[in-house]
Parts: structure tokens; C-alpha cells; sequence
């Protein structure tokens, strides 16, 4: 008799076999769709950046996409792409897509003006300008929305089960009054979540060397005084 | 007359076809899908949102309002907003209804989870991000900290705050989608229960919980806008010509 009143260790040590293959396709689902995600939303911001009318409408779009909630979008899908890991990649890229394209976006327009003007005054052109020093500028804003989207499709790909993709969520739904097996699936996500967290952050990190940590205190510093200052110097 | 039409959109006229027209169930015996039944389902989807909505608010506000007033714990409000996002919906409601009980409280309560961080974070954002050279004119004119929370702070912010009960709203209703799971039938149970309602009813479910999320969005959005001083709009524009 499994013992059902809160975790069962002994149970956990000798099923965690089960909870490797969902683990994996939801590991698969999360990348993929992360990286879609990535690439759309970056083609979305090069190509509306320099056009400035264009930002509204494609954030709107993508924001629009974004409110359409999850579970809805996968069983939307359905009778269009069937059921399957393509349908759930699908909805969780589109889900990726607002934050990614709002911080790329602003990203770039938090670049300093100063920068932009020291490149034109090298002779860039204005591609050169967006990929040497716009975009690595932008750079930790961008990874910013990148950890944002990686963590929420995390849990929202719990629910790719009603898509029929597996994952987490369909290991969980297999046996929903069992706690034990409620708090592996919950922790197994959360876990996963943290450590992409982590990981893209690191890669930020070695990605811009020139924003030493010490810099980055130094900025850390400046803001948290800006923030509690009396009167803004702005 | 009306299959014509219907046939058209394939799966969705079916959908269509099973928010307006009652059926028998797919394991038999007993009606669903019609209006009846959706209105029932609406109706619970509503009001446990609602309910959620207004405790989260009730206290997020107030902390995230004294919070940004004082410029104190800047790291709790946004470390509390990115752990919000980290929730797996599936397993809260799994969580709660396993170890909570089915019923709305229980419901009420592991919606506000998903809640009360947009509804914090977005606030004390507002708050902080109101120009500090008008809160000390303000504090020059005499005027209270509670008149500056109140009459200044509070107007300058309320398009920020708006913002983030619109992303509170809308994380409810699409949690509350799986609320059957913990017991409370709410329109996800023609999503989850798809051995009664059939392929269609999945998808009437799916078309129901979409237009009650994109409805709350636009009204939120219209709030949103109604509630943005006239000043705050004029300046804005004048930035942005």
C-alpha cells in the first residue's frame, strides 16, 4: 500500500525511473520552442526596428498571441496541425515571442546614443552599426527576456499534455490525486526552470565580458540610488 | 439550413454547432454543449476568477502600495514577480486539490498564487517610477504622505497598475481552465473531459475560455486607458509626435 498523506520518499527512489523520458520531451519542448521563438522574434525586431511604425502593430500582435491562454491555444491547434510535440511547439514558441521581441526591442533602444555616434564616426554602416554594437549592447536585455520566456514555458509546457506532446504534465495527469507524484512532476518543473535561469545567465555573462561584475555593481549601486533619491536628477 | 455554413469551418462549425445546440453526451445518456450548459460553465469560470482577482488584489495592493511609497524591498517585489511566472499551472491545481480539497475556497486560494505577484510587482513598479521631483513638490505643497500615496503617487500609477490585474486577470481565467481537475467545473471541464464532450466540445471550450480572455483583456485595456490622467496622455503624446 503507497502510502498517500504527503511525500513518500521510499516510492520517489524507486519510480524516479518513470519521470526521465516525460522529463526529457519536456526538455525538448522547452529548447525548441524557446529557440523558435528566438529566431521569429529576432527577425521581427531587425526588420521593425529601423521602422519605427512597424514596432506598434507587431507588438500588439504579439501581445495578442500572448492572451490567448495556453490550454486554449493547444486544443485550438488541434483540428489545424493534430495532435502531437509540433502543435505544443507551436503554441509555446508563440507564447515566447512577446517578451523576447519587447526586450530585444528595448534593448536597442537603450542603447546610448554616444555608442552609436562613435560607430557612425568609424565609417559603419548602419548593418555594421546593429550588429557590432547595437545588438552586443542589447545584449543583456535581450538574454533578460530570454530567461523570462524560458522559465514561464517551463510551466506552461505542463499543459502540452492537452496537445497530446507528453512532457511533464502528462506524468502528472496520469495519476493527479497521488501527491507524491504531484510534488515530483511540480518540483521536476520548477527545478528545470531554475537551472535554464541560471544557465542563461551565465552565458550573459561570459557573452559580455566588458561588463565585469564590478561594473555591474557599480550600475547596480547607481540605480538603487536613483530609485530612492529624493528629487530625480533626470 | 444552418449545416451549410457550418460544414465549411469543418471541426470549428462543429464547435460552433456545440456552444449553441445541446447533444448527447458521447458516453451516452445524458445532454451536453448547448447554451444551457455553456452559461452554467461561464458562470462558475467568472465567478471563481473574479473571486480570486478581488483577494489578490486585496493583498497584493496594499503591500505593493506601502511597499513603493517607501521605496522599500524592491528585491522581494521583483524576485516575488519572476518566481510567480515559474508556477506549473497543471501541478498548483493538481497541488491543490490534492492536498487542499476540491471546492472554490481551495480553488480561490491556489489561484491567488498565480495572482498576487503581477498584481505586486506591477504596482510597486508603478509606484517607484512615478517622477520623484513631483512626489517632492507635492511633499513641498504641504500635503500628507497619505495625500501623496493617494493624490499623486496613486493617479500618476494607475495605468502601470491596471497593467499588471490585466496580467493577474488573464493568469487566473487561464488557470481556472484546469479548475476542474480540483473539482470546480468551470468552461475548461469541455477541454478536459473529453471522453463526454467529444473532439467538438474540446474545441467549443477552447473558442469559449479564448473569447472570455480576449473580453476581459480589451475591458481591462479600456480601464487601463480611462484611468490614465489626461495630463500623463498629453505628455506622452507630445513625446512620442
Amino acid at each position: 500500500v503507497i502510502d498517500n498523506k504527503a511525500f513518500c520518499f521510499s516510492w520517489a527512489v524507486d519510480n524516479f525511473d518513470r519521470y526521465v523520458t516525460p522529463l526529457l520531451q519536456h526538455l525538448v519542448l522547452v529548447s525548441v520552442s524557446v529557440v523558435c521563438g528566438f529566431v521569429i522574434a529576432m527577425v521581427l525586431a531587425v526588420v521593425s526596428y529601423r521602422r519605427g511604425w512597424l514596432v506598434p502593430p507587431v507588438t500588439w500582435a504579439t501581445g495578442l498571441l500572448y492572451t490567448v491562454p495556453s490550454i486554449a491555444f493547444f486544443t485550438l491547434l488541434l483540428p489545424v496541425t493534430g495532435r502531437g510535440t509540433d502543435t505544443a511547439i507551436i503554441a509555446l514558441t508563440a507564447y515566447t515571442l512577446q517578451i523576447i521581441y519587447r526586450n530585444i526591442i528595448t534593448g536597442l533602444v537603450n542603447v546610448p546614443a554616444d555608442a552609436k555616434d562613435a560607430g557612425r564616426g568609424m565609417g559603419m554602416t548602419e548593418r555594421q552599426l546593429l550588429w557590432r554594437v547595437e545588438m552586443p549592447l542589447a545584449l543583456p536585455e535581450i538574454v533578460a527576456g530570454l530567461r523570462i520566456a524560458t522559465v514561464s514555458t517551463v510551466a506552461i509546457a505542463t499543459l502540452a499534455v492537452f496537445a497530446g506532446a507528453g512532457g511533464l504534465g502528462s506524468e502528472l495527469l496520469t495519476d493527479i490525486s497521488f501527491k507524491t507524484n504531484i510534488i515530483i512532476c511540480g518540483g521536476l518543473a520548477m527545478a528545470m526552470a531554475i537551472v535554464l535561469d541560471v544557465s542563461l545567465l551565465l552565458i550573459q555573462r561570459w557573452l559580455t565580458p566588458w561588463r565585469s561584475r564590478r561594473l555591474a555593481n557599480e550600475e547596480r549601486t547607481r540605480r538603487w540610488f536613483a530609485l530612492r533619491s529624493p528629487v530625480g536628477a533626470s | 439550413m444552418i449545416s451549410i455554413p457550418l460544414a465549411f469551418l469543418g471541426a470549428f462549425g462543429g464547435a460552433i454547432d456545440f456552444i449553441f445546440h445541446s447533444r448527447e453526451a458521447a458516453t451516452g445518456g445524458i445532454q451536453v454543449g448547448g447554451l444551457d450548459q455553456v452559461w452554467e460553465l461561464m458562470r462558475e469560470h467568472i465567478w471563481v476568477s473574479f473571486l480570486a482577482l478581488a483577494v489578490a488584489i486585496s493583498i497584493a495592493m496594499p503591500v505593493a502600495l506601502y511597499l513603493g511609497h517607501r521605496g522599500k524591498g524592491e528585491m522581494f517585489a521583483i524576485a516575488l514577480g519572476n518566481a510567480g511566472r515559474a508556477v506549473p499551472e497543471l501541478a498548483l491545481i493538481a497541488f491543490a486539490g490534492a492536498f487542499l480539497g476540491f471546492g472554490v475556497i481551495n480553488l480561490t486560494a491556489a489561484l491567488m498564487v498565480v495572482g498576487i505577484p503581477p498584481i505586486l510587482t506591477n504596482t510597486f513598479v508603478a509606484i517607484r517610477q512615478v517622477d520623484q521631483s513631483t512626489v517632492a513638490a507635492a511633499r513641498g505643497m504641504g500635503m500628507t504622505e497619505g495625500e501623496v500615496l493617494t493624490r499623486i503617487e496613486l493617479p500618476l500609477a494607475a495605468a502601470g497598475i491596471i497593467g499588471g490585474v490585466r496580467t493577474a486577470a488573464l493568469n487566473i481565467i487561464a488557470t481556472a481552465t484546469i479548475a476542474p481537475l480540483a473539482g470546480v467545473l468551470t468552461l475548461g471541464d469541455f477541454i478536459i473531459s473529453r471522453n463526454v464532450y467529444g473532439d467538438e466540445g474540446v474545441l467549443a471550450g477552447a473558442i469559449l475560455v479564448a473569447a472570455l480572455a480576449l473580453t476581459v483583456e480589451l475591458l481591462l485595456g479600456l480601464l487601463q486607458r480611462a484611468l490614465t490622467p489626461e495630463g500623463v496622455r498629453l505628455q506622452r503624446a507630445a513625446a512620442s509626435a
